[in-house]
């Protein structure tokens, strides 16, 4: 469930493999990828839950914005070798490494939360397709760079706007993580909003596909203000934040970024769910099957796997 | 039992960081805290970036240092609140930055709270060119080889460099 920042791999692998020289068993410790004893992302961070506070419904709020960042996390390291140049190709896998590093400590929270002591790889690779609690709006199959930018700069417009109110939070590991996480997103949409202008404001070709890829992922931004059972439940305990809360915000920057872009709001339906459930309830697009299919086979493959 | 605690605090401070091995995690701001629990040593390090996939290496590398200086019980502590800001790395650190080609980061923008502002212009900022010193320099990418570096390349001299990104 990692990757590294690109270009520098080897020079922390050449440190581990120092420090190897003089203690190989405990150098062995620190290795990056699945199922390697990579430690724990919240060792050493209090993690106690307040008293009053739910745990169960603590746990699937974690699940549920952990899994937002995994998902979109994975479908941006997609485009590792596809960007259209090398300064976006690090832009996109720097993105990504920040949600990854999110959706680590989320995830990791949740089986503290819940106390059934699951880490992150258990929730990352082996959960079916209705235990994922993901927004659909991060799954959808990764489309042009039109596509990509108009699902980015929503994202993080949102997930922004999510993040600045959580730092309230009661419960002080998602007060910690959003600590961190506003000063990232920040840069995330700087990224997202800089290239929608650069592209709406730009040639009359690369302001249809702007408009295309703002009309392709449409549909799915209605659900991202639809509040679950359990983020109500959340939002009242002080702990999470109700999405409806989000959408002045979102469509006062989006409204900045689209002027400035010379673009328009879509005016396309929103994608209907299944008698009311949407990707908080479990419920996906077939594309999820994919992002699943992907991510979890060499896991699943080799669950006792070691390097 | 305080000179021990000098001596450990002493070892740790010597220990380098994976990606920018030319500075130690103290000059970085990384290392927070060593103290002492009970004849062990505890030592706080917090990320720079949340994703930082060098946490594991540099918890390690803090073991091995203080073990091998004859400190048996080690723990490495995560602290992520308040977050590693840029302006923690020390004035040496940023001298050390800018000695071997990579320009430090400027004072980090500080908010009081409320709605983040959209930057949709690029950064009026010039960060000076850390070989030639001038200012006539640009941002050709924001995200650079590591979570906390962009990329510039001077119009002066004409060779690009890394910059330490305000955060």
């Amino acid at each position: 469930m990692s990757i590294n920042s690109v270009g520098e791999t080897s020079a922390a692998e050449t440190s581990a493999a120092e420090a190897g020289t003089d203690d190989a068993g405990a150098a062995a410790d620190s290795r990056w990828a699945f199922g390697t004893g990579f430690e724990d992302p919240l060792a050493g961070i209090d993690t106690s839950v307040p008293d009053d506070v739910d745990r169960d419904a603590l746990a699937s709020y974690c699940l549920m914005l952990g899994d937002d960042a995994l998902v979109m996390s994975h479908r941006l390291q997609e485009w590792c070798t596809n960007a259209p140049e090398l300064e976006d190709e690090m832009a996109i896998a720097n993105i990504a490494l920040d949600l990854l590093g999110q959706a680590r400590l989320l995830l990791a929270r949740a089986g503290k939360a819940d106390g059934s002591g699951r880490g992150e790889d258990d929730y990352a690779f082996f959960r079916a397709e209705h235990e994922f609690r993901n927004v659909r709006l991060v799954e959808i199959k990764r489309g042009d760079f039109g596509d990509l930018i108009a699902q980015l700069l929503v994202f993080a417009i949102w997930r922004l706007a999510l993040l600045q109110r959580l730092l309230t939070s009661r419960d002080p590991v998602l007060a910690a993580i959003a600590a961190k996480g506003v000063k990232e997103v920040t840069y995330h949409r700087d990224y997202a909003a800089q290239w929608a202008v650069r592209l709406g404001d730009g040639t009359a070709y690369s302001h249809q596909r702007m408009r295309a890829g703002l009309a392709s992922i449409w549909p799915m931004v209605d659900e991202l203000f639809a509040a679950h059972e359990v983020e109500r439940t959340m939002t009242e305990a002080g702990v999470g934040v109700d999405p409806a809360e989000l959408r002045d915000e979102f469509d006062d920057v989006l409204s900045q970024v689209l002027s400035a872009a010379t673009l328009e709001r879509p005016d396309v339906s929103p994608l209907a769910g299944v008698s009311g459930r949407t990707g908080r309830h479990g419920l996906h697009t077939e594309a999820m099957g994919y992002v699943l299919a992907e991510l979890q086979s060499v896991p699943r493959a080799h669950p006792e796997a070691r390097w | 039992m305080v000179t021990m605690l000098a001596e450990a605090r002493a070892v740790a401070r010597t220990v380098t960081d994976p990606e920018l091995p030319l500075l130690t995690l103290a000059d970085l701001g990384v290392l927070r805290e060593v103290s002492e629990e009970d004849g062990k040593v505890i030592v706080s390090i917090t990320p720079t970036y949340i994703g930082c996939p060098a946490m594991d290496t540099m918890r390690d590398d803090l073991v091995h240092a203080l073990q091998n200086a004859g400190y048996r019980d080690v723990e490495v502590r995560t602290v992520l609140r308040p977050p590693w800001s840029s302006d923690w790395i020390s004035e040496d650190g940023k001298r050390k930055l800018a000695a071997a080609g990579i320009a430090p980061p400027g004072a980090a923008t500080r908010r009081a709270g409320g709605q983040v502002p959209l930057t949709l212009a690029p950064p009026v900022r010039r960060v000076r060119c850390p070989r030639c010193g001038s200012a006539d320099t640009e941002e050709v990418s924001r995200f650079g080889a590591t979570a906390c570096k962009a990329l510039h390349r001077c119009r002066a001299c004409r060779e690009p460099f890394e910059h330490v990104k305000e955060i």
